[in-house]
């Protein structure tokens, strides 16, 4: 083998990553550029507490925040427990046929819809057979639709970390399987869990395709105060100001894009922390 | 093998650790034995892996598997606690009493079958928790609620598995900072808190430097007429060293079944005097 010509390649291929990765980085540091300045000016207290208005200089993000926040609260609630569960029960209970074969292989392929599919058919089933009408209940339920296949996967993925013996050590003292898997197995599992969690959590909050289908809010002037009243969200918030012809509404808009970003990253961050931990859990 | 001949003059190993302990004298030739197993077939789904074993495990003695790789002794340990059932496609023929109770039988609890035997792992598994939660969570789910009740058992497990003033002062830290000798004992002494009559060992020490064997080597002795242990080894010298009795299997079948002393010194059978000798296996 000629070392020279190996280590050319190697080399060619090495620039050739950094490159892929600095058109990746840049893209997004110009966007994150070009959100800042034109919105850093708009982010204020006043800014997150406001209405929306017609005057752009009073309008404001409180609605969609406080919608976005509720939205993902209840989100939480109805997708965790069902894709916990989900998991579990493929991971620790259901035996290998080709019947779990085919939930696997669903799941898997519903996690590549286009949410804007999850969005009609939300629109169909909660908001007009439910009746549920264009609610804050409808949205949690399509956006709990929308992330059960990753919560599923991820966290499948974590309890399948779990070492085996673990379990086997949980039966030969005379656990059931559900205390095995209450004491044990969730316990070790739950960073992992909790890190796909919220990385699902994440991506449901800047969803907006799914919203503007069911027809949440953009002209809101109260809060939500029910599960059944109407409600606005961030990423919708956002989009409707960048579609009006007026400049300054588009600054607005990259303010309640910088609200969003930064939601968006402490969920992220924590999603780290857990993620630290489990593997501190796991060392040695 | 010096060991071995003072158990049969069947003197019980001298107990060195102080404790409160009342171990009772290993039961005689003739007491009813603690595991009886009759005609014993097992499969892995079209495999044989057990042929017809029947044999008597007496309580109160350390009863050592031995023979070679594949040979179906971890199999044959498995079938006493059930947890082959966990494998998927398994399936038996025969009977297993332990303790008067037929464990196949229809009746059977697992529950209180894994609480009367024992196990511990060829890989220490310690849960990855505190050394306390480790020893504390058999009790607590067989029903044991009082904290000073649970600080008790744990203290006298860990005292029994020769760990406690090792880690008495840092009951709290996760058992996997410790040494791979001490999660083994760790381990043990998460077995013993639930109280168990038998204690099944598959090849306990064989992932082990020779210190951490010795210690674990010696605690078998310490415990050895109060539980009646069953271990699988591969280490002959270790089975010579800490067993009354000894069963030899080859190709899931039991070739020969006796005293230690006398298996290892005269065997019955060509099969187990070559293995012993060191010709195959």
């Amino acid at each position: 083998m000629n070392s020279a010509a190996k280590s050319k390649g190697e080399i060619a291929f090495h620039l050739l990553g950094i490159a892929a990765v600095s058109i990746a980085l840049l893209a997004l540091c110009a966007l994150l550029i070009d959100i800042i300045s034109s919105g850093y000016s708009k982010v204020s207290l006043d800014f997150i507490t406001s209405y929306p208005s017609r005057r752009p200089a009073n309008a404001g993000i409180a609605a969609a925040l406080v919608g976005s926040l509720y939205l993902m609260l209840l989100t939480a609630c109805f997708s965790l427990p069902l894709g916990v569960g989900a998991a579990v029960y493929l991971e620790e209970y259901a035996t290998e046929n080709k019947f779990s074969k085919l939930i696997e292989l669903n799941i898997a392929n519903l996690a590549g819809v286009p949410s804007i599919i999850y969005g009609i058919l939300g629109l169909q089933l909660f908001v007009r057979y439910a009746n549920l009408e264009r609610s804050l209940l409808a949205g949690a339920f399509t956006m709990s639709l929308l992330i059960l296949p990753i919560i599923i996967i991820a966290s499948r993925e974590a309890i399948r970390r779990v070492p085996d013996s673990i379990r086997q050590a949980a039966f030969a003292l005379g656990a059931t399987r559900w205390e095995m898997i209450r004491d044990q197995v969730i316990p070790a599992a739950f960073p992992g869990i909790m890190t796909g969690c919220i990385l699902a959590f994440s991506r449901a909050i800047g969803e907006t395709a799914p919203l503007i289908t069911l027809g949440a809010l953009t002209y809101i002037a109260f809060l939500p105060d029910g599960l059944l009243s109407p409600f606005g969200a961030l990423p919708i918030q956002a989009f409707n100001w960048i579609s009006r012809p007026q400049a300054a509404f588009h600054d607005n808009a990259a303010g309640a894009i910088i609200i969003l970003l930064t939601v968006l990253l402490s969920m992220n961050i924590i999603a780290v922390v857990l993620r630290g931990r489990f593997q501190k859990k796991f060392a040695t | 093998m010096r060991h071995s001949v003072a158990h049969n003059l069947d003197i019980p190993m001298i107990n060195t650790a102080s404790s409160n302990k009342q171990s009772e004298q290993p039961q005689s030739q003739t007491s009813t034995p603690c595991i009886a197993v009759r005609d014993l077939n097992f499969y892995y789904g079209d495999t044989q892996a057990l042929f017809d074993i029947s044999l008597d495990i007496e309580a109160g003695l350390v009863t050592a598997l031995i023979g070679p790789s594949g040979c179906g002794k971890s199999t044959f340990l498995r079938t006493i606690n059930r947890m082959n059932d966990l494998i998927a496609g398994t399936r038996h023929e025969g009977e297993i009493v332990v303790s008067g109770h037929e464990i196949y039988g229809k009746k059977t609890d697992l529950v209180s079958l894994r609480k009367k035997v024992g196990m511990v792992f060829q890989r220490s598994n310690p849960f990855p928790k505190s050394i306390f939660e480790n020893v504390a969570y058999g009790p607590k789910i067989h029903g044991t609620k009082n904290k000073s009740r649970l600080a008790e058992i744990v203290e006298k497990s860990l005292l029994r598995a020769d760990l406690w003033h090792e880690v008495k002062d840092r009951l709290g830290d996760s058992a996997l900072a410790l040494s791979g000798g001490q999660q083994q004992r760790l381990c043990i002494a998460r077995a013993l808190a639930v109280d168990p009559e038998i204690l099944l060992m598959d090849e306990p020490a064989s992932a082990l430097d020779p210190r951490s064997t010795a210690k674990i080597e010696n605690l078998i002795a310490e415990l050895r007429g109060d539980y009646t242990i069953v271990i699988v080894t591969h280490n002959m010298q270790q089975a010579g060293r800490v067993s009354d009795k000894t069963a030899f299997f080859c190709d899931g079948k039991l070739v020969e079944y006796g005293d230690t002393e006398a298996i290892f010194t005269k065997p019955q059978q060509q099969q187990t005097e070559d293995y012993i000798r060191g010709r195959f296996g």
